[in-house]
């Protein structure tokens, strides 16, 4: 018999209480000494259903969750021992290795989060074993504007928010005459609700490492910078054990695998700072300075950190790139829409029944991805707006859930795909309330250093807090739209650019609930009752 | 305005305290970012990891060692949220108001600790016990809405179960202290 049990380990299973169930899995094993492989792994995604268990036995697979340790004992006597009794049928999430049994699932597609909670993150076999630094060695082969050329056929895009095309980015880094040059890799996933990032890092951080490499070779850079947050500790662990591994194998280092490429990684703990998400501010804040942002151009290709050429991409955008060498440009390419290639990971949160990390194809619509994968609201509730791309994207409105998951289809209608964040928003949520809270996390992450966004998002923030205590006019409307008008035309980086969006669509979409608080002094969810209406 | 001018000026001099080299332990951290200017931040990472806040007199040491104006070093240290330069309590408690939290109520749970322990943001209690904190995403939101004390993170809270949370480590400190007393 050939028995691996996976217990999922991510920071989401550990707050669930996995390293309990984890050491009476243990216990149990060891008190009968059978011959199992227990295994921790990253996080499978369906973080609803955490802490999950994963049985797998001469590759038949069975998935449980929620696991409590109280479960452990039947589950364990059901797989190797005495029957089935006490096992209830609510906690099987799948008995299917694909896992087409669960919707959540079944209609994902994963690229970057292939093997999160397939693999152990701190061990480099398994990621050996499943294919890994196998694209790192086929781009060697290659000339480096080969590569640039198989990423840029990709249509990949980058993934932190601002889709700008991967392969023209790589292509003008590379162009510079002046050496070195430098990569960086953002993992400052700061969007409050956002964990893409975090999930791919603890649970295949050899992915993030492959992909750099390969970048790095395409541009001829010497230096790879990992700017993580802080706020995320196994992360960084996972990291520093996976580039401490990666030098033993010899992927770093002088001349890496004959190659005469010399290369070698840095990580830096981002120390909680929202705008450092803005590559000027993180170059900054890398080079121990305050992180603010400057002026562009120059763009960090031609003027990057300490002023030399150097090119940031997100982390997901990074992981995307080993299976675009291994599999081919075009199946990429034919993942997602005739405009932007391949997956993107989002994380479903909020007032809906399946939370968790999802990847799918791009160009699924918004309602396949709530309905289908996310099982639709809480409590049967009904639901009132999608709120995609953190406090920098826009709510969209149930009536244009149809929408394509797309850079051009989605800003079209004021919202952004942005770095992934999705929050569902149900009927007991005023929206008003809903955007005074993204105004005052922008407000409070201003660094101060441009006038628009340090006075306007106060200045909004104030009149969305008078809206909600019913002391505001109808003309204030009138006011506020041409205020985020302003900040949104003048501030100087994304992070004041963007901060009116949930702002003014609300006001777009959701006129008759900012009318309500003016008008009628009345708030139609109730929850502004709590200011004193 | 002259009594405020020297009650100022008594609070920046007091004597001149960097005539010693910096005490071991600090030495230590510094020794290993000489010469790395882009330092500055783990530097002081390290030093809140040491110390537990950032004192000053380790910051001035930092400014004379590594050769940095003292504006530059409190510059940085400001900047950043994770920087505090007050004591913190033994327990750290950070509410997590991020999207999804929020949408679930965590300004709730905030709202009932700050009433049980008498305390706002960022304070500490007068036992030394619990300092509160607010973070905008701890990056488990599908088990939101979460808390997180010193490094351990408790999912799908409520006010109730936050309190009780703190209320078993108020209990498991004082067991703690009752047995060093002789």
């Amino acid at each position: 018999m050939n028995a691996t049990i996976r217990v999922g380990t991510s920071t989401c299973g550990l707050a669930a209480g996995a390293e309990a169930v984890l050491s009476a899995i243990e216990i149990y094993v060891h008190r009968r000494q059978l011959p199992v492989k227990i295994q921790r792994t990253g996080c499978l995604g369906a973080c609803h259903r955490e802490p999950l268990v994963e049985v797998i036995i001469d590759g038949s697979s069975a998935l449980y969750g929620p696991v409590t340790p109280e479960r452990v004992t039947p589950l364990m006597d059901y797989h190797f021992g005495a029957g089935g009794r006490g096992v209830s049928r609510d906690w099987v999430i799948s008995r299917r290795r694909d896992k087409s049994d669960y919707p959540f699932l079944a209609r994902q597609l994963k690229v970057t989060t292939q093997l999160c909670g397939i693999i152990d993150p701190y061990s480099l076999d398994d990621y050996l074993a499943n294919g890994g630094y196998q694209a790192f060695r086929e781009a060697l082969k290659m000339p480096p504007e080969r590569v640039i050329e198989i990423v840029t056929e990709s249509r990949l895009r980058g993934r932190g928010g601002a889709g700008f095309p991967t392969g023209r980015k790589w292509e003008i880094t590379r162009k510079q005459p002046r050496t070195p040059k430098f990569i960086i890799c953002n993992a400052d996933e700061g969007d409050p609700g956002a964990f893409m990032n975090r999930t791919v890092i603890e649970g295949d951080p050899h992915r993030v490492l492959e992909g750099m490499l390969i970048a790095a070779w395409a541009i001829g850079a010497s230096k790879g910078y990992i700017y993580v947050r802080a706020e995320y500790p196994l992360a960084v662990r996972a990291l520093r054990r996976a580039i401490e591994q990666a030098k033993e194998y010899g992927v770093t280092g002088r001349n890496i695998l004959g190659s005469g490429m010399d290369f070698e990684f840095v990580i830096k703990e981002g120390a909680g700072a929202f705008v450092c998400g803005e590559e000027t501010a993180l170059m900054h804040s890398i080079e121990g300075k305050r992180g603010m942002p400057r002026m562009r151009p120059p763009y960090p290709a031609e003027a990057g950190l300490w002023g030399y050429p150097t090119n940031i991409n997100n982390v997901e955008t990074y992981a995307s790139v080993p299976s675009i060498i291994l599999n081919g440009p075009s199946w990429y390419a034919n993942l997602g829409t005739e405009r932007s290639g391949g997956t993107k990971a989002f994380s479903l949160t909020g007032a809906v029944n399946h939370s968790g990390l999802v990847e799918v194809p791009m160009g699924m619509t918004v309602r396949e991805l709530v309905y289908d994968i996310g099982g639709g609201c809480k409590g049967g509730r009904e639901l009132k707006a999608v709120q995609l791309g953190g406090p920098s994207g826009g709510c969209m409105p149930a009536s244009l859930l149809d929408t394509r998951i797309d850079y051009e289809d989605l800003r079209a209608i004021g919202v952004i795909v942005g770095s992934g964040g999705i929050v569902v928003v149900d009927e007991t949520t005023c929206i008003v309330d809903f955007a005074r809270f993204f105004l005052s996390f922008t407000q409070d992450e201003s660094c101060g250093k441009c006038v628009p966004c340090r006075v306007g998002t106060r200045k909004i923030l104030n009149m969305l807090t008078n809206i909600t205590r019913a002391k505001a006019a109808p003309a204030d409307l009138d006011r506020l739209a041409s205020l985020c008008e302003t900040v949104h035309r003048t501030s100087l980086c994304g992070l004041g650019h963007t901060a009116p969006n949930p702002v003014l669509t609300t006001m777009r979409y959701f006129k008759d609930e900012y009318l309500a608080h003016v008008v009628d002094k009345r708030c139609p969810a109730g929850v502004c009752t709590l200011y004193g209406f | 305005m002259a009594p405020q001018a020297s009650t100022l000026r008594k609070h920046i001099y007091q004597g001149d305290p960097l005539t010693a080299p910096p005490p071991p332990e600090l030495a230590a951290i510094l020794d290993r970012y000489r010469g790395q200017p882009d330092a500055l931040i783990t530097v002081l990472e390290e030093i809140q990891s040491h110390y537990g806040y950032l004192p000053e007199q380790p910051l001035r040491y930092t400014a004379r060692e590594l050769g940095f104006p003292l504006s530059r070093v409190y510059g940085v240290a400001t900047f950043y949220n994770l920087f505090h330069f007050n004591p913190p309590g033994r327990y750290i408690v950070r509410v997590c108001k991020g999207t999804a939290c929020h949408v679930n109520l965590s300004a709730e749970i905030l709202a009932h600790l700050k009433e049980k322990l008498g305390i706002n943001e960022d304070q500490t209690t007068p036992d030394g016990l619990f300092t509160l904190q607010t973070v905008a995403c701890m990056g488990a939101c599908s088990l939101a809405p979460v808390l997180v004390i010193n490094d351990v993170t408790y999912g799908r809270m409520t006010p109730e179960k936050a309190w009780e949370a703190l209320s078993a480590l108020r209990t498991e400190a004082a067991a703690a202290s009752e047995e060093e007393r002789p």
